[in-house]
């Protein structure tokens, strides 16, 4: 029993950053945003969420900077990208590379500090049932009511939306705006959460492995959350190994979630029925309105 | 008034120019902020961080060699994304290609001979190519996103590394730290005036050769109409799946070269950490260089001076040198945000004029 309790606790702490980042990362992506800089902002809400933690002793005011963190992280993207129509790929790259880069120069002097762990309610993290919350509120918003509708349109043509008088570019500042609040959220999940604690890098690639897990769901926030899930089970590979004192080599073990995502978008993306359904059609397609 | 966008007619070619130039000079002005907020007068950090490496003969040569792996990598990547092929995993073919090359020593320690350099150069060219051509053909085969598959596999070939250095491959008389043995002799690097070693000759001639290569051959023209009118490519007969491999193909054998370059003279062995980075900032490379060879050349150096200034600001200014990559992320940002200019100018726009192009409620 107690065996089943832990392996359920590990795929469940390792899925939840998952499942938040890519859910936030879902709604840029259906509002035609391609935000590469997931990893970024991820890092730079952990920095932020461990620091605000440390420095005041208030987990919540943790939780509270990582969320900001994000959404600072993804204004500066929004202003590249939406105001001065640059190339997506490009800036969501530089906007991990720049938060890499600031959240190791940020973080320089809490390295070895012991962190503030969020206290847990009724014996689980809050954030858990949370990233629930949160799918199930993105699934409804944007499919079953007239917000989400107008994101789904921006998303597939924006220049018909246009044509109907919504604003695309505040729109897509909205939905970019929430992408970073979910993955500085990520980030402070995994800072005072998972390892209360600052390394430097400590998102390891989570972030990337966020935007696979977007095309793998297909842009179905259910499917997100399966996929989280999944991903989550593969963390629990270590642990059996070392209850059954296996001799695989760690370095192995640690990259499978890196090998994982390959094989979920080799296959996925093989299946033109899932990739091209779901798509948003304008999907990193710069808009400029017409004048 | 409103500040709005506007279509230039035609690309400017004086702000093509002008941006790098401004991004340049915008990352110093926010470095000369950084350095106030930290308590440093302005003036005098950046000159420890940007003039200085440049007044002694031994930083000057520095920085010709921490441009190699640069301008090797970053020209590599500058032809990819002329392509709109998106290889952001140039970390692990530098890495899998000092592996390879590696392997050739880890298995003849004793070979001494002019053909060993040969030879692990080739591997390492072969090692940045194999490891390159993965994401090429998932994409063209199963259509995955080349971004994500190239950085994923960054992560599994540095699992591999580390497995290696501290397992199989470790100098059995190395005092178990994870690390092969040391190469000497003709198994490094020639070198050509003090620190600076032949590689630099490689990065050289890789500009020259893909700047020839993509402004008068006809696979330069091919990559550029594939990257910029896919559908006139199809017109022209001009595969994109052929484009991709070429691509991934000739980016991950120059980062490979890069990686054996690296590990067979500045570190000299393999070991978990081979690289500070080379592979990602090379990206920035590429595009401070405009996506042009020659233009990567000079980025490559100013990349590399950005990599010295980390190091002088850490030991004269007391900072980290963990600077060095907010000051690189920052200038990547700058140099998109200026790359607006190029295609776009800005406009004041008057309230009427601006009332009649709001979209009908």
């Amino acid at each position: 029993m107690d065996v089943w309790f832990a392996v359920f606790l590990t795929i469940v702490t390792a899925a939840t950053p998952l499942l938040l980042a890519a859910t936030g990362e879902l709604v840029v992506e259906r509002s035609g945003v391609l935000n590469l800089g997931v990893e970024g902002m991820m890092v730079m809400g952990a920095v932020a969420g461990f620091g605000a933690a440390f420095l005041s002793g208030n987990p919540y005011l943790g939780v509270i900077a990582a969320i900001f963190a994000g959404m600072a992280m993804a204004l500066l993207f929004g202003f590249l990208t939406l105001s001065l129509v640059t190339n997506q790929v490009a800036t969501g790259l530089s906007l991990t590379l720049l938060g890499l880069g600031l959240s190791g120069l940020l973080g320089e002097s809490f390295v070895g500090e012991p962190g503030v762990r969020l206290p847990k309610w009724l014996g689980i993290d809050m954030l858990i049932p949370l990233s629930f919350i949160l799918t199930a509120v993105v699934a409804f918003v944007l499919f079953r009511t007239k917000a989400g509708l107008i994101i789904r349109a921006v998303g597939d043509s924006h220049s018909s939306a246009h044509a109907l008088g919504y604003r695309v570019i505040w729109v897509r500042y909205g939905c970019v705006l929430f992408g970073g609040a979910c993955a500085g959220l990520a980030g402070g999940y995994l800072s005072l959460v998972y390892t209360p604690q600052w390394v430097e890098n400590m998102t390891a690639g989570r972030g990337w492995i966020a935007l696979a897990l977007v095309v793998f769901a297909s842009w179905l926030p259910w499917r997100v959350a399966i996929g989280a899930y999944l991903f989550g089970a593969i963390s629990i590979l270590s642990f059996v190994v070392q209850t059954r004192g296996w001799s695989i080599p760690p370095q192995f073990l640690n990259s499978l979630p890196y090998l994982g995502t390959i094989l979920a978008l080799v296959v996925i993306s093989a299946s033109r029925r899932l990739t091209r359904g779901n798509a948003p059609a304008s999907l990193g397609q710069p808009f400029v309105p017409d004048r | 008034m409103q500040l709005v966008l506007e279509k230039r007619p035609e690309r400017s070619r004086r702000m093509a120019l002008l941006s790098p130039l401004l991004a340049i000079l915008l990352t110093v002005i926010t470095g000369a902020v950084i350095f106030a907020l930290r308590g440093i007068e302005p003036l005098h950090g950046l000159n420890v961080y940007f003039i200085e490496p440049l007044t002694q003969i031994w930083s000057l040569e520095q920085l010709v060699v921490k441009a190699t792996p640069l301008v090797l990598i970053g020209v590599g990547l500058a032809v990819c994304y002329t392509a709109n092929v998106w290889n952001i995993g140039a970390e692990g073919q530098f890495t899998f290609g000092a592996i390879l090359g590696g392997m050739i020593l880890v298995l003849f320690p004793a070979w001494q001979s002019p053909l060993t350099l040969v030879m692990m150069l080739l591997f390492g060219i072969l090692g940045g190519m194999i490891y390159g051509a993965i994401p090429a053909l998932l994409k063209i085969r199963f259509n995955a996103n080349e971004i994500l598959t190239s950085l994923m596999l960054v992560y599994v070939v540095q699992f591999l590394l580390d497995w290696l250095v501290r397992g199989p491959w470790r100098d059995p008389q190395g005092f178990n730290f994870p690390k092969t043995i040391t190469f000497e002799g003709l198994q490094l690097l020639p070198m050509l005036s003090g620190s600076i070693h032949l590689g630099a000759v490689f990065a050289v001639l890789a500009a020259l050769v893909l700047a020839f290569v993509m402004g008068r051959m006809l696979k330069g023209f091919e990559v550029r109409v594939v990257g910029n009118a896919p559908r006139a490519a199809r017109f022209a007969g001009f595969s994109r799946p052929r484009t991709i491999l070429f691509c991934f193909l000739l980016s991950g054998g120059l980062a490979g070269l890069a990686g054996i370059t690296e590990v067979a003279s500045v570190v000299g062995q393999l070991q978990p950490q081979i690289s500070p980075g080379y592979g990602f900032t090379a990206i920035i490379v590429a595009f401070l260089g405009r996506l042009n060879p020659l233009g990567a050349l000079a980025a490559g150096l100013m990349l590399a001076l950005s990599y010295l200034g980390g190091e002088a600001a850490q030991v004269s200014l007391g900072l980290s040198d963990r600077i060095a990559k907010v000051f690189q992320g920052i200038l990547l940002f700058y140099i998109l945000a200026c790359d607006t200019l190029i295609l776009y100018r800005f406009r004041w726009l008057k309230p009427q004029a601006l009332a009649a192009t709001q979209p009908a409620e």
